[in-house]
């Protein structure tokens, strides 16, 4: 049974590890693969100026992209079970909103308030915490309310209504915002993986790996909830308790990795059906690591397109994703006699 | 006689079951006493709207009881954790499970998982019991099918396989019979008198196919307005518990051939 997969999963690791390497090489300098691995045993005293791009800027950017991608196909896939819904995500679901309007306040929010958001300092960690405590909440609300409507398709709309309340608020802090302001929210919407310190790395890994943890531990609950939920009570699963611990998962999940890297989209809603169609599995225990590989894969190379070789513009990497991700979503749907859940 | 000697699984005693709001409480059927022995096929029969679904609802602790005492193994039922319950009792509902790109072996491994651990790996124990199921059911050549490819009656004996790999004392069935054709509602309903005969275990099931039921069953619960009788066919036939099932200008029961008649 678990033979079956090995082969494409050494696939998979063996592309990923590639992708990562083409991804520090490939920048507005290209850097030679031999490069590569000497500058990682380089000494920082004496660094060459590749071992310096490399060692502070494309190291922690690749690092980045393999969190970003493997983080929100996940809490993508964490969604599509728990709601029992092939179009759920974080996006859909209005977690990415959620940050945003919780980022917005923060930047926008002092010009409008004054007073207490204008002491806040932001800082990237307040940027963190706003996002965080904007997705959180939001995936609170949908989840009340989808407790008390069945229809699965009506948490949709409400995940949507969330995404427009988000955009009107926006839209209304940015009437009262500074040039300077507007501009500083507008490139966080953007999307960008190499912002970071390795600093941040770090902490954003922790966060990242309390959520994986999370997530890894629902895979029973989740594989219970194939079933749907009153089967999964009949196999004496508690509802209550995994539904949480898989909210928690995805809001810390995407919650971090959107006030990090940005809201970027599809990722989370494409990563986890491209695997069903490979893998052709539902069980968790497979998707979960497929998914981890393979979101990793696709955001390193959506960042290296992003980068445009041996140029010096770099695009907006959520227009890449979008690119990528929204034809994947009308092949889907034009597929959808195939597409089994 | 026999009776007597085998083990009550479920009982209930001056059991009441309704909804209850805040201000209001409405009963469905009160003074329920039913007494479920060890290796019994017993069917739930009685017009739409009497409170079949209620009643199993009320048995499965989906939803709590208004008043009375109700026994699983001679435990009180409420006082049953989670995980407790799903290893004494075992479901077959009428919702269509979520995902169909299970295959037939992942979703009967599924009942094992209140015996799995954390991630709910198998264990040797588990597949045995598994596959001793798909034995039992006769679905060995369905075993690798993924679960979209199956007809509405294979679905329904997979389905079935699955609480019996839960290896439960007591399996409850609601309207296992729907949507199937005349030769799949007789085979499944004959197939769960065989798994009661062979594995000991308790199979309740809620059904519209009285004249089967007469024919199949142990004992029935037969639920009418005029309250709730629970017997063996012959003695309820007797008793005359199925001629006030219907109004009796439109279906009468016929005692001679233990079966319904339109009058025309």
């Amino acid at each position: 049974m678990k033979n079956k997969y090995t082969y494409t999963f050494s696939i998979l690791i063996v592309i990923l590890l590639f992708c990562f390497f083409a991804n520090i090489s490939l920048g507005s300098i290209s850097i030679p693969f031999k490069s590569i691995f000497s500058s990682f045993s380089a000494n920082s005293d004496n660094y060459t100026s590749q071992e310096y791009i490399i060692q502070n800027y494309r190291l922690p950017k690749a690092i980045t992209a393999i969190l970003v991608g493997s983080g929100l196909g996940i809490s993508g896939l964490l969604m599509q079970t728990l709601f029992r819904n092939p179009l759920a995500g974080p996006f859909v679901l209005g977690i990415t909103s959620g940050a945003s309007l919780g980022v917005a306040l923060l930047i926008m929010g002092s010009s409008v308030f004054g007073g207490f958001f204008a002491t806040l300092l932001i800082s990237k960690w307040s940027l963190v915490i706003a996002a965080s405590l904007g997705s959180f909440l939001v995936l609170l609300t949908v989840l009340i309310v989808s407790s008390r409507v069945r229809d699965t398709m009506a948490i949709l709309i409400i995940g949507l209504m969330f995404g427009s309340i988000t955009a009107a608020v926006v839209s209304v802090l940015s009437y009262f915002s500074s040039a300077e302001e507007l501009q500083q929210y507008i490139f966080w919407g953007f999307g960008s993986l190499g912002d970071l310190q390795w600093e941040e790395v770090k902490i954003f890994a922790i966060i990242y790996t309390i959520g994986i943890v999370f997530s890894i531990g629902s895979i029973k609950a989740l594989n219970t909830l194939l079933l749907g939920e009153n089967y999964a009570k009949s196999l004496g699963l508690n509802l209550k308790q995994s539904r949480i611990a898989i909210i928690i998962a995805t809001s810390l999940l995407a919650g971090t990795i959107t006030a990090f890297a940005g809201p970027i989209a599809f990722i989370g809603l494409a990563i986890p059906h491209m695997i069903r169609q490979i893998f052709n599995t539902s069980n968790h225990k497979i998707l979960i690591p497929a998914v981890f590989l393979f979101g990793a894969i696709v955001m390193l190379v959506c960042d290296s397109i992003a980068q445009l070789p041996n140029t010096d513009y770099t695009l907006p990497i959520n227009a890449i994703t979008s690119l990528i991700g929204a034809p994947v979503v009308v092949w889907l749907l034009v597929r959808k006699r195939k597409m089994v859940f | 006689m026999e009776n007597n000697i085998k083990h009550t699984i479920l009982e209930t005693k001056n059991l009441s079951i309704g909804y209850k709001s805040k201000k209001t409480e409405t009963i469905v059927a009160s003074n329920i006493n039913l007494e479920l022995k060890e290796g019994q096929l017993i069917g739930l029969i009685g017009a739409n709207g009497i409170g079949k679904s209620t009643l199993l609802r009320t048995l499965t602790q989906v939803q709590p009881k208004l008043s009375g005492a109700l026994y699983l193994n001679n435990k009180p039922l409420e006082s049953y954790k989670n995980l407790e319950l799903a290893q004494a009792m075992s479901l077959v509902l009428t919702e269509q499970i979520t995902s169909k790109n299970l295959s037939v072996f992942e979703l009967i491994a599924l009942g094992r998982q209140p015996y799995t651990n954390w991630v709910g790996s198998l264990s040797e124990t588990d597949i045995t019991v598994i596959n001793k199921a798909i034995t039992q059911t006769n679905i060995t050549d369905l075993k690798h099918k993924k679960c979209f490819e199956l007809s509405d009656g294979q679905l329904q004996k997979v389905m079935i396989t699955r609480a019996l790999a839960q290896d439960t004392d007591l399996i409850i069935l609601d309207e296992p019979t729907t949507h199937l054709d005349m030769y799949h509602k007789a085979y499944i309903l004959k197939l769960l008198q065989k798994l009661t005969k062979e594995t000991g275990k308790t199979i309740l099931f809620s059904s519209h196919e009285i004249d089967l039921a007469i024919q199949l069953c142990d004992s029935m619960i037969v639920m009418s307005k005029d309250g709730i009788v629970n017997d063996s066919p012959c003695n309820l036939i007797e008793q005359g518990a199925f001629n006030n099932l219907f109004p009796k200008n439109m279906i009468i029961f016929d005692e001679k051939i233990g079966s319904f008649r339109v009058i025309k």
